[in-house]
């Protein structure tokens, strides 16, 4: 470690993409990646808190077997929407819109996105979309659940379905723009020398994600657009008193929502594969397989969907298909699981914040992906349906793994957004509080669920009630845990310390810029002549684009 | 990449962005971008693909006796028209490359005049369809769906009639709209190359276009068969 001590990159550049431009409009109107990407992790911050205050409600009012807080028709309407906002617009775009949208252009040496207008457009319908759910939500709300079934949703229900799920659709043309714009500077604007293999895994698995994207969410888009017209006007496709089939709704919505799964998920494997290799000071074991099960599970994903079918009508030979599939979808999931821990192995390992997020991810997901074998065997599927092992089982890849990644990658890469540094003690501290009181809340769901305690019922029977109050307990933990960075990282924006360019001492090109980078990310196009985890010795690391000083040291025509 | 390096002085091109390294790398993205978003309207159609597949299995002879009802003259007219249409537009793009601008801005003149004269078409279809009660549900709340126009054929409930005609209004309505927007767009296109905006070192923006009629096009040549010719042979 010594000797990577005195190596000393310079410090920030004076003008960076923060400071460039001053005033509101030079915000609302940019067009740059990091600055959009801002924009949306203010925005997903809100919807997270927002959720955040329903799941709030839920488990004030699981604490007692009886319905005394919420009468049951407030109910349904809270888990509905902690539901909607959780899903749609925090954890789908939360770390493709935040940290992809940051870091795609940066790690493969481009200037920008391919299509700038486009990437603020989307966060532009990204809004749109929100203020049409809050619309919803403070009219009256909705009490489908999540998941919108038909017939309820199309006849039955009498709260605001058509306009949340106009929020919905809404929201979706801007998952599939982020995802289109991922793909399409994947492809063209990687800088010379940076070649497919060469890609950081952030990468893959963001390549991965955006093909989920663009091919699952317009199923969504017109699935939710249907519904919405069978409601307003009485024609129909999914309600059987119009000669329709509401199977055909599940099987439309899961087509999307299955592999939404895993829009959440593989960025998040993406930011722990940078951060296992990177603070194992190892090249990750396996790049090829790990870069590979990413696309696998994208397409994997896409075939999986009838597990959510195994008590609806569907056949039973579709059934055994869809249960073989769910069971292969575990293999490349498990690749990386085993990859990881491989390259921990003999690594030179170092438990900062990110770090501590990252190893309890695999801890987590290697509990969701182990349950989620469980559910696709059909017998055990049927027992536990609608039970809170299921909501358990999905708490740990969407917690567990999704958001463990998302605050992982968010410390890990805060330096490189803010320029500061958050503080290590209080990250490290907050990490583990949110990691023992995200087990409190959800390991106790699994026996509840298992022995028979269904979802989405405001009251239920005595038995149950020591695994909810646990459950309640584990969350104000995990809601305390939640709120620690909160506030030390907007605090800070301000007081932190400021970050070096490259504070881990890393190769890869974002590292290679100033903390903040400058608009354009690099003050001339790299030349990529490393491999994605080459550790090399740090005065070989050559530097690009330093803003005004480092002008010298950005000549990377010299070694 | 290595070829996109190749083309290096061109960055004083005034089409150029400040992101791209040159012209070829624009185009290239522009290019893969329309493409991607393509995929994404093929599975955005899929959906309704999906449910008449699967209905016009459920009710076949309901599907059948609805689908005879709809005008054959009309859609294949309109299939005549969208297909010239494609074929303007492929010499519109040629003119662009070519550098020839008088051509250019006639033949997007005629893609759009061929574009409108489809929903006109269309228009007069959906308007017989109003006036023989045949709009699904509570579209028109004044005006119930009767499907007593419609010669039924054995075991055809009118129920499901009803059902193939809300099918027919998703896919084509959103077939139309998809027509309105190219519609604009080429407006757009015509507009820049009335100035003079394209030629042989840019053209991306008409490529584009083009490539976004042609889909709309193929889009409605499997609609066509499938709401308009499928079970015709069952009426004699």
């Amino acid at each position: 470690m010594k000797a990577i001590e005195t190596f000393q990159l310079p410090t920030a550049a004076k003008v960076n993409y923060i400071n460039a431009e001053y005033g509101l409009k030079s915000w609302l109107l940019t067009k740059d990646h990091k600055r959009i990407a801002l924009l949306y992790l203010g925005s997903i911050s809100f919807f997270f808190f927002l959720g955040g205050l329903y799941a709030m409600f839920i488990r004030l009012e699981l604490l007692t077997p009886q319905g005394d807080l919420l009468s049951s028709a407030t109910y349904n309407k809270v888990f509905t929407q902690h539901g909607i906002i959780m899903v749609f617009f925090f954890l789908i775009p939360s770390i493709p819109a935040t940290l992809g949208n940051f870091l795609v252009p940066m790690m493969i040496g481009a200037k920008d996105l391919a299509f700038p207008r486009i990437n603020l457009l989307s966060w532009y319908i990204y809004l749109l979309g929100g203020f049409i759910t809050i619309y919803a939500l403070l009219a009256g709300g909705v009490d489908t659940g999540w998941t919108f079934y038909a017939p309820y949703s199309t006849t039955f229900s009498n709260s605001y379905v058509i306009a949340a799920g106009l929020g919905i659709f809404v929201s979706g043309f801007s998952s599939i723009l982020t995802g289109l714009n991922f793909i399409v500077t994947i492809h063209t604007m990687r800088a010379p020398g940076m070649t497919w293999f060469r890609l950081p895994l952030f990468i893959w698995s963001h390549y991965a994600t955006s093909l989920v994207m663009v091919l699952g969410t317009p199923v969504i888009a017109i699935t939710i657009l249907l519904l919405a017209f069978e409601r307003l006007a009485h024609v129909g496709i999914f309600d059987p008193a119009a000669g329709g089939d509401p199977v055909l709704f599940q099987h439309l919505f899961w087509f999307y929502s299955h592999p939404a799964v895993y829009i959440m998920v593989l960025p998040s494997m993406g930011v722990v594969s940078e951060l296992i290799a990177n603070f194992s000071r190892k090249n990750i074991f396996g790049y090829k397989f790990v870069a590979f099960s990413s696309l696998a599970i994208a397409v994997f994903g896409f075939l999986v969907w009838g597990h959510h079918l195994f008590v609806a009508s569907q056949s039973v030979y579709a059934g055994m298909i869809f249960s073989f599939l769910s069971f292969a979808v575990a293999i490349p999931s498990a690749i990386k699981v085993f990859n990881w821990t491989a390259t921990l192995y003999k690594g030179s390992i170092s438990y900062d914040t990110p770090m501590l997020y990252a190893l309890g991810f695999i801890g987590l997901f290697t509990i969701g992906g182990m349950t989620g074998l469980f559910l696709a065997s059909i017998a055990i599927d049927v027992h536990v349906s609608d039970t809170y092992f299921i909501v358990a089982h999905f708490h740990y890849i969407m917690v567990g793994g999704a958001l463990f990644g998302y605050l992982g990658g968010l410390h890990y890469w805060w330096p490189k957004i803010s320029g500061r540094m958050y503080p290590e003690g209080w990250g490290r501290f907050s990490a583990l509080v949110i990691y023992v009181g995200f087990n409190l809340t959800f390991l106790p769901q699994f026996v509840a669920g298992y022995l028979g305690m269904p979802r989405r019922y405001h009251a239920y029977p005595p038995e149950f009630q020591v695994f909810n109050v646990l459950s309640s307990a584990g969350a104000s933990i995990l809601g305390f845990g939640l709120l620690i960075p909160a506030i030390y990282l907007v605090w800070s924006m301000r007081y932190g310390k400021h970050a070096e360019a490259n504070p881990w001492h890393l190769p890869g090109l974002e590292w290679r810029t100033a903390s903040p980078p400058p608009t354009e990310n690099f003050l001339v196009t790299p030349v990529v002549t490393w491999e994605a985890y080459e550790f090399a010795p740090p005065e070989e690391t050559r530097v690009v684009g330093f803003g005004d000083e480092g002008l010298e040291a950005a000549d990377i025509s010299k070694p | 990449m290595a070829d996109s390096v190749a083309i290096e002085h061109e960055g004083s091109h005034p089409a150029l962005q400040h992101h791209f390294e040159n012209l070829e790398q624009q185009r290239e993205a522009g290019t893969l971008g329309m493409w991607v978003f393509l995929v994404t309207e093929i599975m955005f159609f899929g959906g309704m693909f999906f449910a008449y597949t699967l209905y016009r299995t459920k009710y076949p002879a309901a599907f059948a006796s609805a689908s005879n009802h709809l005008s054959l003259t009309l859609g294949a007219v309109n299939t005549a028209v969208l297909i010239f249409s494609s074929f303007t537009m492929a010499l519109a793009v040629y003119s662009a490359q070519t550098g020839k601008r008088r051509n250019q801005v006639v033949c997007l003149a005629l893609t759009i005049l061929l574009g409108l004269t489809f929903l006109g078409i269309k228009a007069v279809e959906y308007h017989d369809k109003y006036v023989d009660h045949l709009i699904p549900g509570r579209l028109l709340p004044s005006r119930p769906f009767d499907a007593s126009d419609v010669h039924l054929l054995p075991g055809a409930a009118p129920q499901n009639v009803e059902m193939f005609y809300w099918i027919y209004f998703a896919m084509t309505g959103m077939h139309a709209v998809h027509m309105i927007i190219g519609v604009g767009l080429l407006s757009v296109i015509l507009f820049f190359a009335w100035r003079g905006r394209y030629g042989p070192e840019y053209h991306n923006p008409v490529e584009i276009s083009g490539l976004y009629w042609h889909f709309v096009d193929i889009i409605w040549i499997f609609l066509f068969p499938l709401l308009y010719l499928l079970g015709r042979h069952l009426e004699h």
